[in-house]
C-alpha cells in the first residue's frame, strides 16, 4: 500500500512537471502547426541557467537573498531565450515550407546542447537546494519531499491563470484567431509575429518554473537531460490533443503517473517505450488526441 | 532526353569508377597508421553517405517526414553482427549471458577462408536490410496513415522503442542486452595480409552498389510515382497512383538500405550497441541532407563527406588548447567548442541556404552542362 501510495505520489508530481512543458508544445503547435524540438532543451537551459546563476550570484549577495534572485533572473533570462530562438530560427522561415521550420527546431536543439556541453565540460551539474520544497516530509506514511505535494498545486494555479488570460483578455483573444486561421488573423489586424512572441514567452515561463521542480527531484543535470522529459510532455500533448490547454494537463499526468508505474516494476527499461507506444496507438485510434478538434483537410 | 540520360548514366559510372580507383590508390600508397583521420573520414563518410541518400529516399523523394532511421539502422548492425560472430568468439562476447543462443556464423556455413568471408559478409548485410525492412513493413501499417509531423514524431518513438527492446536482459542470449557485439569482421578484416589494403575500398565499393541502385529505382516508374506523391498527394491519387502501396514501398526500400548502412556502420566501429544509435544519430542524418539539399542524391553523398571531415577531422583543432608563439592563449577553445562551432554552421545553413549545397540538382547535371537555364525552365512551368 505504502509503495502503491509512493509510486501515485511521484506520478503525479512527474505528471505536473510534464504538463508545464507540454503547455509550451501545445501552444506553440496550436498557432505555428510546428513541433518546437528545441523546447525540451530550453527546460535544460532553465535548469542549467540556475546552476550557474546561484553559484555566481552566492559571491554578491547575502546568503537569504541568493536563491529568490537566482529563480528570478533564471526564468527572466529562460523567457528572454524562448523569444530570442523564436525570433532568430523561426521567424525567417515563416512562409518556409513546415519541414524546414522543423528542421532548424531541430538545429535549435542540437545548438542548444553543445553550447551546454560545451559550457559545462560535459560534467553532470550540482542543481542547487531550494529551501521549501527540497524538504522532506511524510504523507500518509510515506516520506517524499515538499515539491511532489507543491507541483500539482501551482500546476493548478498556473492552469487557471493561463485559461483565463486566453479566454478574457485582448492577447487571449488574438492568440485564439491565430490558432484557428492564421492568414484571416492576419487580415483581421491582428500583429501575427507579437502573438507569436507571446506564445514563447508563455511557454518559456511555463518551461521554467517546471525545470525548478523537475531538476529538485534530480541530484544534477546533464546537458541531455532535456530531450527526454521534452519527448514525453510532446507526447503528453498529443495524447490530451494538440492546440488544447486542458488535454496537454490531463495527458502528462496520465503518461506521468504510467511512467512512475513502469519505472516502478520490473519493466523499467520499458518505460520510455511505452510513452511512445501509447502515442503511436492514440495517434492511429483517435489522431486528434483526447480533447482535440476535429479537421477537415481541404483540397 | 534518351542521349542526355545515356551521357548521365556514363558520367556517373565513370565518377564512381575514378572515385573507386582513386580511394583504392591512396589507401596503399599512403600509410594508414599516418593518416588514421582521413581513412576513418573516408569509410565514415561512405557509410554516412548510404544512410543519408536512403533517408533523403524517404524525405526528399516521397515527401515521407521519417525520424526512424537511427532505429533501422540498429536493426540491420545488430542482424548482421549476430549472424557473423565467429563460434569460437560467441562465450567471450556473450560471456555474462553464457553463451549465444545462436550458435552458427555465416561465413564459417559458407566454407569459411576468404570465399566464405566474403560471401558471409554480405549474406549477412543483405539479410539485416531484409530485417529491418520487415519491421518497417508491420511499422508502416499503423504509422504510414499518419500525415507530416505526425509521422515524424511516430517514427522517432518507434526508434526509441526498438532500442528500448535490444537493450532487455530477457533478450540477452540474442542481444547481449546492454552490452556490445563485437569481434565480427569488420572493413579491415578485408585487408590482405602482405597484399593490397581493401578496408576503404570495401567501403566504398558496397555503399556505391546500395546507392547505385536507389539511384536506379528513383529514376524508374517507382521513383517518378514518389516524386508525384511528394508534389501533391490528392492529385497522384487521381492520376491512380496507390497511395498506401507506394508509400509502404518507399519505407521498406528506405529502411532495407538503412538497415544495411547500420550493417556498415557496425564493421565500420567493430562493434554494434543499442545504445549508439540514438535520436541524435538520426538527426546527424536529418541534417546532412539538409546540407546536401532534400532531393539530391549526389548532395547527400558529397554533404556526408564533408560532414563527416569537418566533425571529426578538419574541425578537431578547436577541441585543443592552443597558445600562440607569442604567448597569447587563443579564447574559447577547448573540449566542445568544435560542436558549437559546428551546430553554428548547420544552423546557418539551414537559415540562410535552404536548398543546401545541391538544392534537387544531381551532379551530372552540373557537369554535363545541364545546370541553370533549362532546368529553371522547367521549374517555372510548374
Amino acid at each position: 500500500m505504502q509503495y502503491a501510495i509512493s509510486i501515485l505520489l511521484s506520478g503525479i508530481s512527474l505528471g505536473g512537471q510534464y504538463a508545464l512543458i507540454a503547455i509550451g508544445y501545445t501552444l506553440v503547435y496550436g498557432i505555428l502547426r510546428l513541433i518546437n524540438f528545441a523546447h525540451g532543451d530550453v527546460f535544460m537551459v532553465a535548469g542549467l541557467l540556475m546552476v550557474y546563476l546561484t553559484s555566481f550570484l552566492g559571491g554578491i549577495l547575502p546568503p537569504a537573498a541568493v536563491i529568490p534572485a537566482g529563480l528570478l533572473l533564471a526564468v527572466v533570462l529562460t523567457v528572454v531565450l524562448g523569444f530570442v530562438i523564436e525570433r532568430a530560427a523561426y521567424k525567417p522561415l515563416r512562409e518556409a515550407p513546415r519541414m524546414s521550420v522543423m528542421i532548424s527546431a531541430i538545429g535549435v536543439s542540437y545548438l542548444l546542447q553543445n553550447l551546454a556541453t560545451y559550457i559545462t565540460g560535459g560534467l553532470p551539474q550540482m542543481y542547487p537546494e531550494i529551501p521549501g520544497i527540497s524538504k522532506t516530509i511524510t504523507i500518509a506514511g510515506v516520506p517524499t519531499k515538499v515539491v511532489t505535494v507543491v507541483t500539482p498545486v501551482l500546476v493548478l494555479v498556473l492552469v487557471v491563470a493561463l485559461t483565463q488570460l486566453i479566454n478574457h483578455t485582448k492577447i487571449g483573444m488574438a492568440m485564439r484567431a491565430a490558432a484557428k486561421d492564421f492568414e484571416t488573423a492576419q487580415l483581421m489586424g491582428i500583429r501575427i509575429n507579437a502573438v507569436i512572441s507571446v506564445t514563447f514567452v508563455i511557454g518559456s515561463f511555463l518551461a521554467a518554473v517546471g525545470s525548478v521542480l523537475y531538476f529538485t527531484n534530480y541530484p544534477s543535470i546533464v546537458p541531455l537531460s532535456g530531450a527526454l522529459p521534452g519527448l514525453r510532455a510532446f507526447v503528453a500533448a498529443v495524447f490530451g490533443g494538440i492546440g488544447s490547454i486542458p488535454g496537454a494537463v490531463v495527458g502528462a499526468f496520465i503518461i506521468g503517473i504510467s511512467e512512475s508505474v513502469i519505472k516502478g516494476s520490473s519493466w523499467s527499461i520499458f518505460s520510455d517505450a511505452f510513452t511512445f507506444a501509447l502515442l503511436i496507438v492514440i495517434l492511429v485510434a483517435k489522431p486528434t488526441g483526447l480533447f482535440g478538434e476535429k479537421v477537415t483537410d481541404k483540397v | 532526353m534518351e542521349k542526355t540520360n545515356k551521357k548521365r548514366l556514363w558520367i556517373t559510372l565513370l565518377c564512381a569508377a575514378a572515385l573507386l580507383i582513386l580511394v583504392t590508390l591512396l589507401e596503399n600508397v599512403l600509410d594508414p597508421s599516418k593518416n588514421v583521420m582521413l581513412f576513418i573520414s573516408l569509410k565514415k563518410g561512405a557509410v554516412y553517405a548510404l544512410v543519408a541518400v536512403s533517408m533523403n529516399l524517404l524525405n526528399g523523394f516521397t515527401g515521407l517526414f521519417s525520424l526512424g532511421q537511427a532505429g533501422f539502422m540498429l536493426l540491420g548492425a545488430y542482424t548482421y553482427a549476430i549472424l557473423t560472430i565467429p563460434t569460437d568468439q560467441r562465450d567471450a562476447v556473450y560471456y555474462i549471458y553464457n553463451g549465444s543462443a545462436i550458435n552458427f556464423s555465416l561465413p564459417e556455413l559458407l566454407g569459411g577462408g576468404p570465399v566464405g568471408l566474403v560471401l558471409g559478409v554480405l549474406l549477412a548485410l543483405i539479410l539485416g536490410g531484409c530485417v529491418a525492412a520487415a519491421v518497417a513493413w508491420l511499422i508502416g501499417l499503423p504509422v504510414l496513415r499518419l500525415k507530416s509531423d505526425y509521422l515524424a514524431i511516430a517514427t522517432l518513438g518507434f526508434g526509441e522503442i526498438i532500442r528500448a527492446v535490444f537493450q532487455w536482459d530477457k533478450l540477452g542470449p540474442v542481444t547481449n542486452g546492454a552490452n556490445a557485439l563485437k569481434n565480427f569482421p569488420t572493413f579491415s578484416s578485408f585487408n590482405i595480409q602482405g597484399g593490397p589494403r581493401l578496408s576503404t575500398c570495401v567501403a566504398f565499393l558496397l555503399a556505391g552498389i546500395c546507392i547505385a541502385v536507389i539511384l536506379l529505382l528513383i529514376n524508374s516508374t517507382y521513383g517518378r510515382a514518389f516524386k508525384a506523391i511528394r508534389d501533391d498527394e490528392v492529385a497522384a491519387e487521381a492520376m491512380g497512383i496507390n497511395l498506401a502501396r507506394h508509400k509502404r514501398l518507399s519505407f521498406c526500400i528506405s529502411s532495407f538500405f538503412a538497415g544495411v548502412g547500420g550493417g556498415l556502420f557496425a564493421m565500420l566501429v567493430n562493434q554494434a550497441q543499442a545504445k549508439t544509435f540514438t535520436t541524435a544519430m538520426t538527426y546527424e542524418i536529418l541534417l546532412i541532407v539538409v546540407i546536401g539539399g532534400i532531393g539530391s542524391v549526389s548532395g547527400s553523398c558529397i554533404a556526408a563527406f564533408l560532414y563527416v571531415a569537418a566533425s571529426e577531422w578538419w574541425l578537431r583543432f578547436l577541441d585543443t588548447e592552443t597558445v600562440l608563439k607569442n604567448g597569447f592563449k587563443v579564447p574559447f577553445l577547448r573540449t566542445g567548442f568544435r560542436m558549437v562551432v559546428f551546430s553554428v554552421i548547420i544552423m546557418i545553413v539551414v537559415l540562410f541556404f535552404r536548398r543546401g549545397i545541391m538544392g534537387d540538382r544531381e551532379l551530372p547535371d552540373l557537369l554535363a552542362g545541364l545546370s541553370g537555364k533549362t532546368r529553371r525552365k522547367e521549374a517555372s512551368g510548374k
